[in-house]
């Protein structure tokens, strides 16, 4: 342990702490902007240094190691006259239209120039970087608001491994950007949206479609919604609530004032998946077919597969994903069975993810000239629609799901983590095939925050060996490894976003911590629930019964399957 | 071309640290410009990513995404040539050539830029074309030179 | 006045060739280093009291040491041959004229801290040293001082050269670094410092062309002898660069502590019909002092004490035709180009300084203007990632203090008549 005393409070720390470590457990505040905690240290915006007796110049704390008897002063004259400095050379060269940008709530920027109580006016010309591209679906690139802290880069390599964004030129004319400036819908980008997760300001936000779907609720359409798992765990946070506040009957009660006419529960595809894709399963055991099948419900995934693995494309599930297959169940099903035609329903989805704007435009994803899904609203989105109607969420009471798709089991729930889809697979595979019920529903080894999970599953005469990664980074690993056959698992889940879906782009801006308290409300939700397996979905079995026939049946095959396309030439 | 600059690219397959040399490698029969063309063929041939291609070549002042020459006459600015008018020289070659600095040569011979510090300070103002070094140049010393490499 | 040539003192007819350097005295310390004990190597450097030649004066023995000291099973030597500091071609001159004396001190560098491999970073814009080196390594390597088992010992060692592709920032250590990766020359953040934690994540040390040229000598004389010349506190010679607008620029070795005027005088003054108005020492990162300044020591410890820099031992001077604005816009232009881009205070603040210098050009500028370019100046050079920030202000700063007038006389319409 090492002594350190920052602004006259002293503590001891582990040798190897920062400044920025000490300092925060003395409970003092010191301004960050290049620095976030699940990221290595970049120390390149300068806005954290602090003056450490003895040294020449001002250090970075984020990046300093404490070392015995330092004596640290956070708010000198020197380090208060060197933050506003600083402060006013990031403002010089940032967009100054902070009241319509869709950040401005929690935009680490003007926090920190808050918090510094920064009232200067600028003393230079202002310059704005230019570029903004609307190109992709899933997000928007702003470099007039980039800050050059460079946490974006670093999640799409380091983390998933993507490599869509550069850095160009060097000095002041330095920007973050796509290679030769290309369209980010053109570039390897796989709409993830991690980075939108990492920028500290309004650089990189969501894709905004709220207007696209205030519209549709105010024409004739009757809008039908579908709710993505991980939103009832992170819809409350987007609205102020505590980390992991589970909200499911307030968000149809939100959802129905805002006027959506019918709120469906995607954990019911969810569930729908299970049996198709369980059933895929056992066939390819049995007959020989491509192993390990890999799940396909996240686009992130897809996308990257298409584009880096595109010689595995056989590997993964010809099952949609439970957007998708809600949508085409609406447009074709529960249109029919309302009398009104396809265009006449306006199919609506509520995801945590940036990636599934982009699978909704998917041309398998839709037929005869319309699409299965017409909008994708992210958690973030539907938090801005749901406060700009004024409507008090803490305060709601709760509304059931509509029927007859609003019955979803604790395995569909689950999918919203890392593990889910595996476990909602197992514990059906395990019962239909054994015919045995299983006395403990929890499969612990294929849960949690570890990047590459491995379980063997008894399931009757046959050892089911199983992989879980997530995080593209991870799924990279997994992949080449599958491809050098150098493993022989079965069946592998594949999340693009570490941490599952509730860790998705379209969430509330996340850290490890956060995502902590929503990983455990994931499986308190799951255990709340009256049904806890895929194959108990009472509505499910009745959509079997009245319409689909059987699993990977004709019908099925027709709406609820698809395939992949070879997108390897986006690298070339 | 793509195929020369694919044989030294794959050389050091896997190499991310021999990027700068095969930048550098590439430069003459590129037309010394980093196209996308040429940049994908790198990153392919090396097994790295595009992105890293262009992030590191668009940061070193030798290279060059814009279309260059054949041959690149580069000015020393910094100070020692600078004091003894290298401002007014390069106007003079600008007349020369008939192009202002930045620009190439309407035959495509000639780029002419302007660089920093050649280590050349004791006979400033200098200059070099290529990997070829000039020092105490003058208008009609520069007329002489350009001559050699038509 | 003559110089004091110890670096520069046996130039051969074929400084490439290795069997002539040896039939000279050379690589005699290698013979010497390969016999001795590590530890006693760097206590000798140690004790000549050699500091770092590139601009830092970090002291080379402690350096060495840092290296020694931290175990790994890989460790590096790397010359720092990007001499990009404008008004500096020293170690051009010693590549030209005895290349093998930097050879030998990487080797004796390598023997000292246990590193096997070297590297020079040489910058693209020498390609003719290019091909000097590559032959003098083959020549080195001929003579059985490179390779594995130098002259019989357990000790291997061998030197590749890795070209540069035009960055001045790369002539700071851990963006040289950087860039021998492969990657984009930006400068990390230290600590960890490259001798514990360098190339690849290696002890590494980076060293000067003319620090490691001083190596050998120190080894064959000893300690003492490198303290008959120089200073107390700082031993040895300097290659000093004379240019700008000066008679006689070019490369010369003098004892550090020489007096500038004396410098001036041997360098033949400022061409005929002028006056010399002022210096810029150690560079374009240095400080600018008026020509009533330079009756002082050339040595960084003096110079320090006045609030001037020795730096490269570059010596820019100026004559009365230059207007100074116009030439603090070209230095504030050369480190807008050169700026990494990594660190804010420096990506931002150059441009700002420039900014504000061309309103004094152009006649625009306020009594104000010059309050925030020492203001902006101040917060670069203590808040700046890297050496390359924390000093491109230097030149404006110095300016301001030793010139103000310079400045005043250019606020309030005050028309500039050069």
């Amino acid at each position: 342990m090492v002594k350190v005393t920052i602004d006259g409070q002293t503590i001891k720390v582990k040798e190897g702490s920062t400044i920025l470590d000490a300092a925060k457990k003395l409970n003092i505040w010191i301004p960050t902007l290049c620095h976030h905690p699940d990221q290595a240290v970049k120390a390149n915006c300068r806005i954290c240094v602090v003056e450490v007796d003895g040294q020449r110049v001002l250090q970075p704390s984020c990046a300093f190691p404490v070392s015995d008897g330092m004596v640290v002063h956070t708010h000198s004259q020197k380090v208060r006259s060197a933050r506003s400095n600083i402060l006013e050379l990031i403002l010089s060269h940032h967009n100054q239209d902070c009241l319509h940008c869709p950040r401005n709530e929690n935009c680490e920027l003007r926090i920190v120039a808050e918090k510094l109580g920064f009232n200067k006016e600028l003393r230079y010309p202002l310059h704005i970087k230019e570029g903004k591209d609307t190109s992709s679906p899933s997000i928007v690139r702003d470099p007039s608001k980039c800050i050059n802290c460079g946490r974006c880069k670093y999640v799409c390599d380091e983390i998933q491994t993507v490599y869509a964004i550069t850095k160009e030129n060097r000095s002041f004319e330095t920007i973050y950007t796509t290679s030769f400036g290309e369209d980010l819908a053109s570039s390897p980008c796989v709409n993830c949206g991690q980075c939108v997760q990492a920028c500290p300001v309004g650089a990189l936000t969501i894709h905004d479609d709220t207007e696209k779907v205030w519209q549709a609720i105010d024409s004739d359409k009757l809008v039908i919604a579908q709710v993505a798992p991980a939103v009832r765990i992170t819809l409350a946070e987007a609205l102020g609530e505590e980390p992991g506040s589970i909200s499911t009957g307030r968000l149809v009660t939100a959802m129905k004032q805002l006027g959506i006419d019918v709120v469906f529960d995607t954990d019911f595809t969810a569930d729908l998946t299970i049996m198709e894709e369980g059933t895929e399963l056992l066939g390819r055991l049995k007959n020989g077919g491509v192993l390990p099948m890999v799940t396909s419900c996240s686009p992130g995934w897809i996308k990257f597969c298409e584009t880096y693995y595109p010689d595995c494309l056989d590997n993964l599930s010809t099952c949609k994903s439970p957007q998708a297959m809600f949508g085409a169940l609406i447009k074709t099903y529960y249109a029919e069975k309302l009398d009104k035609k396809p265009h006449d329903v306006y199919s609506l989805s509520i995801m945590p993810c940036t990636a599934k704007k982009y699978e909704a435009n998917r041309p398998e994803l839709g037929r005869d000239g319309y699409q299965d899904i017409d909008a994708v609203l992210t958690v973030q989105e539907l938090a801005k629609m749901i406060k700009s109607a004024g409507i008090n969420y803490k305060t709601l009471p709760d509304t059931p799901f509509d029927k007859p798709f609003g019955l979803g089991t604790g395995a569909g729930e689950i999918f919203g983590a890392t593990g889910g889809v595996m476990e909602a697979a197992l514990r059906t595979v395990y019962e239909v095939v054994t015919g045995e019920e299983l006395k403990d529903l929890d499969f612990k080894e294929v849960r949690g925050f570890e990047g590459i999970k491995e379980s063997t599953v008894p399931v009757g005469d046959l050892n089911v060996k199983v992989a879980i990664a997530h995080g593209l980074g991870n799924a990279r690993k997994l992949m080449d490894a599958i491809r050098a056959k150098e493993v022989d698992y079965h069946f592998v889940e594949i999340m693009a976003c570490p941490g599952g879906c509730i860790g998705g782009g379209g969430n509330p801006i996340k850290n490890w911590e956060k995502m902590a308290n929503r990983l455990k409300s994931v499986y308190e939700e799951d255990k709340n629930l009256p049904q806890r397996k895929s194959h108990d979905n009472e509505a499910v079995k009745e959509l079997y019964t009245q319409f689909l026939g059987h699993p990977n049946g004709h019908k099925s095959h027709e709406l609820l399957h698809t395939n992949y396309t070879n997108r390897s030439n986006i690298l070339n | 071309m793509l195929l020369e600059v694919e044989k030294i690219a794959s050389a050091y397959k896997g190499r991310n640290d021999m990027l700068i040399k095969v930048l550098r490698e590439v430069q003459p029969l590129t037309n010394n410009t980093l196209t996308p063309e040429v940049a994908k063929t790198i990153a392919n041939a090396m097994e790295i990513p595009l992105t890293q291609v262009y992030d590191t070549a668009t940061f070193y002042a030798l290279f060059s995404t814009e279309p260059r020459g054949k041959h690149i006459i580069r000015l020393c600015r910094s100070a020692s040539c600078h004091l003894n008018k290298a401002k007014e020289l390069l106007q003079q070659i600008e007349k020369k050539l008939n192009i202002k600095v930045g620009q190439t040569t309407t035959d495509g011979l000639f780029t002419l830029e302007t660089c920093e510090c050649l280590g050349l300070c004791d006979v400033s103002p200098s200059m070099i074309i290529d990997d070829d070094v000039y020092g105490n140049v003058t208008i009609n010393k520069f007329k002489k030179i350009i001559g050699k490499y038509r | 006045m003559q110089e004091t040539r110890i670096i520069l003192n046996k130039v051969n007819n074929n400084p490439i060739c290795a069997k002539e350097y040896v039939e000279n005295g050379g690589y005699e310390a290698v013979k010497k280093a390969v016999q001795m004990n590590p530890k006693d190597i760097i206590d000798i450097i140690t004790d000549s009291g050699l500091r770092g030649r590139g601009g830092a004066g970090f002291p080379v023995g402690l350096k060495i040491s840092f290296v020694y000291k931290t175990n790994s099973d890989q460790k590096y030597i790397i010359c720092n041959a990007d001499e990009g500091e404008p008004g500096t071609n020293k170690d051009r001159v010693i590549f030209e004229t005895v290349p093998h004396s930097v050879i030998e001190g990487m080797i004796i560098c390598g023997i000292a801290s246990g590193a096997t491999k070297g590297y020079i970073y040489l910058r693209w814009e020498y390609p003719q040293i290019y091909d000097i080196l590559t032959k003098v390594l083959d020549s080195a390597r001929e003579s059985g001082f490179l390779g594995e088992k130098i002259l019989g010992s357990e000790y291997d060692f061998d030197i590749e050269i890795y070209v540069g592709a035009g960055a001045y920032v790369c002539g700071e250590e851990t963006a040289l670094i950087e860039s021998i990766e492969g990657k984009r020359g930006e400068a990390r953040f230290k600590p960890p410092f490259p001798g514990v934690e360098g190339l690849w994540g290696k002890p590494t040390l980076v060293n000067n062309v003319e620090t490691l040229a001083n190596i050998p000598l120190i080894i064959n004389n000893g300690s003492s002898w490198f303290h008959q010349f120089g200073t107390e506190k700082c031993s040895g010679t300097k290659l000093f660069t004379l240019c700008g607008n000066i008679n006689k620029p070019g490369v010369y070795e003098f004892p550090i502590g020489v007096k500038l005027q004396d410098l001036y005088a041997f360098g033949g003054g400022v061409p005929k019909g002028r006056k010399l108005q002022a210096v810029q020492l150690g560079g374009v990162s240095g400080s600018i002092i008026s020509a009533d300044q330079i009756n002082v020591e050339m040595d960084p410890d003096t110079l320090a004490s006045k609030g001037m820099t020795f730096g490269s031992g570059s010596v820019l001077f100026i004559d009365d035709s230059q207007d100074m604005i116009d030439l603090l816009e070209n230095i504030m232009e050369f480190f807008l180009h050169e700026s990494c881009g990594k660190c804010t205070p420096c990506r931002e603040g150059n441009l700002r300084l420039l900014e504000i210098i061309r309103k004094f050009k152009n006649n625009t500028a306020r009594l104000e203007d010059i309050d925030t370019l020492m203001d902006l100046s101040s917060t670069m050079m203590c808040t700046s990632l890297c050496g390359l920030g924390q000093s491109s202000p230097t030149a404006i700063v110095t300016c301001i203090r030793n010139m103000k007038e310079v400045f005043t006389n250019r606020i309030k319409g005050e028309q500039y008549c050069g």
